[in-house]
């Protein structure tokens, strides 16, 4: 008895000698590796992006109350401004050394957006807003200004893609990652990833302090709440949209900011992002900022996953029997708006409140 | 309302585009000018008030609602008659066509709603009184947003009025029950440490008991020397403790005296009181 207990003792260790031998863990976690360094962390700074623009749309709807298609120009346009001011510091040789000189820029950006916001809410929305105009034709209104607003920053700074980030390229490289650990595959963190993760990190939080903690802050959420009684509490109410407008302008210009960083600055692709943004707030609930956040990351991920060609992870993981032949790609990247539509639809079907129970939809 | 076009949403029921909740529908929120000193009169008069919604008709016509210092007075008279409106126009909710609203020795016709606040006014709506998504306490804060002062102990004091607040304080006033939200409202609107207090219909929709209540408690607020100017459904139990009543009909006065002429007299009865 003892005996065979040995020997399948013996048997067992043979098998695990076998099982390291042929590599089944290291293959394990090449493949989690090759995962993490193009789905998750290409995913979660795209992320932390998308839930900063949808931060700022479901802001505007929650307290201003309608669906503002401007944002994504107005993400333009403060980056636009970064960007010039990036290239006057860089010219007088002021930078971060490391870091990115458009984090230094980035301060002005936010001011010269806010600016710009609020002399749009003084010409456009304030007429709109004493003629007690309803929500949906601010909807259109915000479309007027999205196209002026196009215009604006095509003429401030071209059509061009504009590669503007500076400093350091990598936190850690591929090569770097691979001798420290001995795998094939390598993960690399690149400096703006970082920054952008820490920057999104920053921002939420200041921005739900502000909201739950401050005077100014409550009393923007008593405003979204319910306008006439906020209006006999003594609110006022010019000074919560101006206020709203700022911050909008510092949500919407760190947004796109660190967008930019990491891939690069495109006047029409910043346009484009409207559609993901929209679908990242509305999936997580409309007028919910902690909704806002889930939904970026939940647009985000669904994004990359599903168009990024799964052939090397899945080589690495599933047996040699069953490796698959193509690139295991359910859609070219050109389709990666379908994705958020999609997503849009599926959620407005089933769950039309959105992940956290936004304030309507 | 309707002849505004900007406010036609043609059919719109999107909610992923416009949002239709808490949006305001008071007038005069932009409204700049400032009180002007005009000695004499009442405490808190709105006198040959003229006006309506918009460029809509007019609702109120000629009509004056005042009330002395420490006193109550009460508005009643039938469905549409203008209640409401007389409120919300003495509060600066809606633009006046004539008339004027006087305040402790001024004329405050061109303020907006919000600078009244700050003079020492407080308003208690009859629907949509309470902020649903935020907690007891935050409304009471939110009622006291314009004191820079320490306000621990007007909450304190609320708190004395509606026990059952405290012990809600860190839930969102949403949840609450109809009297409960009441008490809220109430209390956000004592924040402010007003001079006149007007309620507009605060009993509507409480059960009997909870309405015995809520009529003690304005009782005791007004012996504390605030003013109270109020509209009430519930016409007799209002008059009695009337200092002075109201009938409107169609926006204007009807009749005017304090509580108890007003519940004596026949004509009164036999049209509002239900004999």
């Amino acid at each position: 008895m003892a005996e065979h207990e040995t020997e399948a003792g013996l048997h067992d260790d043979w098998r695990l000698g076998r099982f390291l031998r042929k590599g089944v863990l290291m293959d394990f976690l090449n493949g989690l590796i090759a995962f993490l360094n193009f789905v998750f962390v290409p995913g979660l700074a795209y992320g932390a992006q998308l839930a900063l623009g949808a931060l700022g749309v479901t802001l505007i709807y929650g307290i201003l109350r309608f669906s503002n298609f401007a944002h994504g120009d107005t993400m333009a346009f403060g980056t636009a401004i970064t960007i010039l001011v990036t290239a006057v510091m860089q010219k007088a040789g002021i930078g971060l050394g490391v870091l990115p000189t458009a984090l230094l820029a980035l301060p002005f950006g936010i001011a010269a957006t806010g600016l710009m916001l609020l002399a749009t809410d003084r010409v456009v929305y304030r007429f709109y807003r004493k003629a007690k105009a309803a929500p949906v034709i601010l909807v259109i209104v915000s479309m007027g200004v999205m196209f002026v607003m196009n215009g604006v920053v095509r003429f401030v700074i071209g059509v061009e893609d504009i590669s503007f980030t500076d400093g350091a390229r990598f936190v850690i490289t591929a090569a770097q990652f691979k001798e420290m650990t001995g795998l094939d595959e390598g993960l690399a963190i690149r400096t703006t990833t970082a920054i952008t993760v820490v920057t999104a990190a920053i921002a939420v939080a200041l921005l739900f302090w502000f909201l739950n903690r401050t005077r100014t802050g409550k009393s923007m959420r008593a405003f979204s709440d319910n306008e006439d009684l906020a209006l006999l509490s003594g609110i006022n109410p010019e000074r919560v949209v101006a206020v709203t407008w700022l911050i909008i302008a510092a949500l919407a210009t760190t947004a796109g900011v660190l967008y930019g960083l990491d891939k690069s600055f495109k006047a029409f692709t910043y346009f484009q992002l409207l559609l993901p943004i929209f679908a990242s707030a509305i999936v997580g609930g409309l007028g919910s900022p902690l909704g806002a956040i889930a939904g970026g990351f939940v647009i985000a991920f669904s994004e990359v996953t599903v168009t990024y060609a799964w052939k090397k992870v899945l080589t690495y993981w599933l047996p040699d029997s069953l490796a698959p032949d193509g690139l295991v790609q359910l859609m070219s990247t050109d389709y990666k708006f379908a994705v958020s539509f999609a997503i849009l639809i599926i959620v407005l079907l089933f769950r039309p409140t959105g992940l956290f129970k936004g304030q309507s939809v | 309302m309707q002849d505004n076009p900007y406010a036609d949403d043609r059919g719109n029921k999107d909610r992923s585009i416009a949002n239709p909740k808490g949006g305001g529908t008071a007038e005069g929120w932009d409204r700049k000018g400032s009180a002007r000193p005009a000695p004499g009169g009442l405490f808190l008069m709105g006198h040959k008030m003229t006006g309506g919604y918009g460029r809509g008709a007019n609702i109120l016509n000629d009509c004056t609602i005042s009330v002395e210092k420490g006193q109550i007075a009460v508005i009643v008279g039938p469905n549409g008659a203008g209640k409401s409106t007389a409120m919300k126009a003495v509060f600066g909710m809606l633009n006046l066509r004539s008339g004027e609203v006087r305040l402790d020795g001024e004329d405050i016709t061109d303020l907006s709603p919000q600078a009244r606040v700050a003079k020492g006014m407080a308003f208690v709506p009859q629907t949509s009184n309470i902020f649903t998504s935020m907690t007891v306490e935050e409304n009471l804060e939110m009622g006291a947003f314009l004191r820079r002062d320490d306000i621990r102990a007007t909450m304190e004091q609320v708190y004395t009025l509606f026990p059952i607040l405290r012990d809600k304080r860190r839930q969102a006033a949403g949840e609450l029950s109809g009297g409960q939200r009441q008490q809220v409202a109430v209390g956000r609107a004592l924040m402010t440490q007003p001079k006149v207090l007007m309620l507009d219909e605060p009993t509507a929709g409480v059960s009997p008991i909870v309405m015995d209540e809520l009529f003690d408690r304005i009782i005791e607020v007004a012996r504390a020397g605030i003013t109270i100017l109020m509209v009430e459904q519930n016409a007799r139990q209002a008059l009695e403790i009337a200092d002075k009543g109201y009938v409107l009909v169609q926006g204007a006065n009807a009749f005017t005296g304090t509580g108890q002429e007003l519940l004596a007299d026949p004509q009164v009865r036999k049209s509002f009181l239900g004999g």
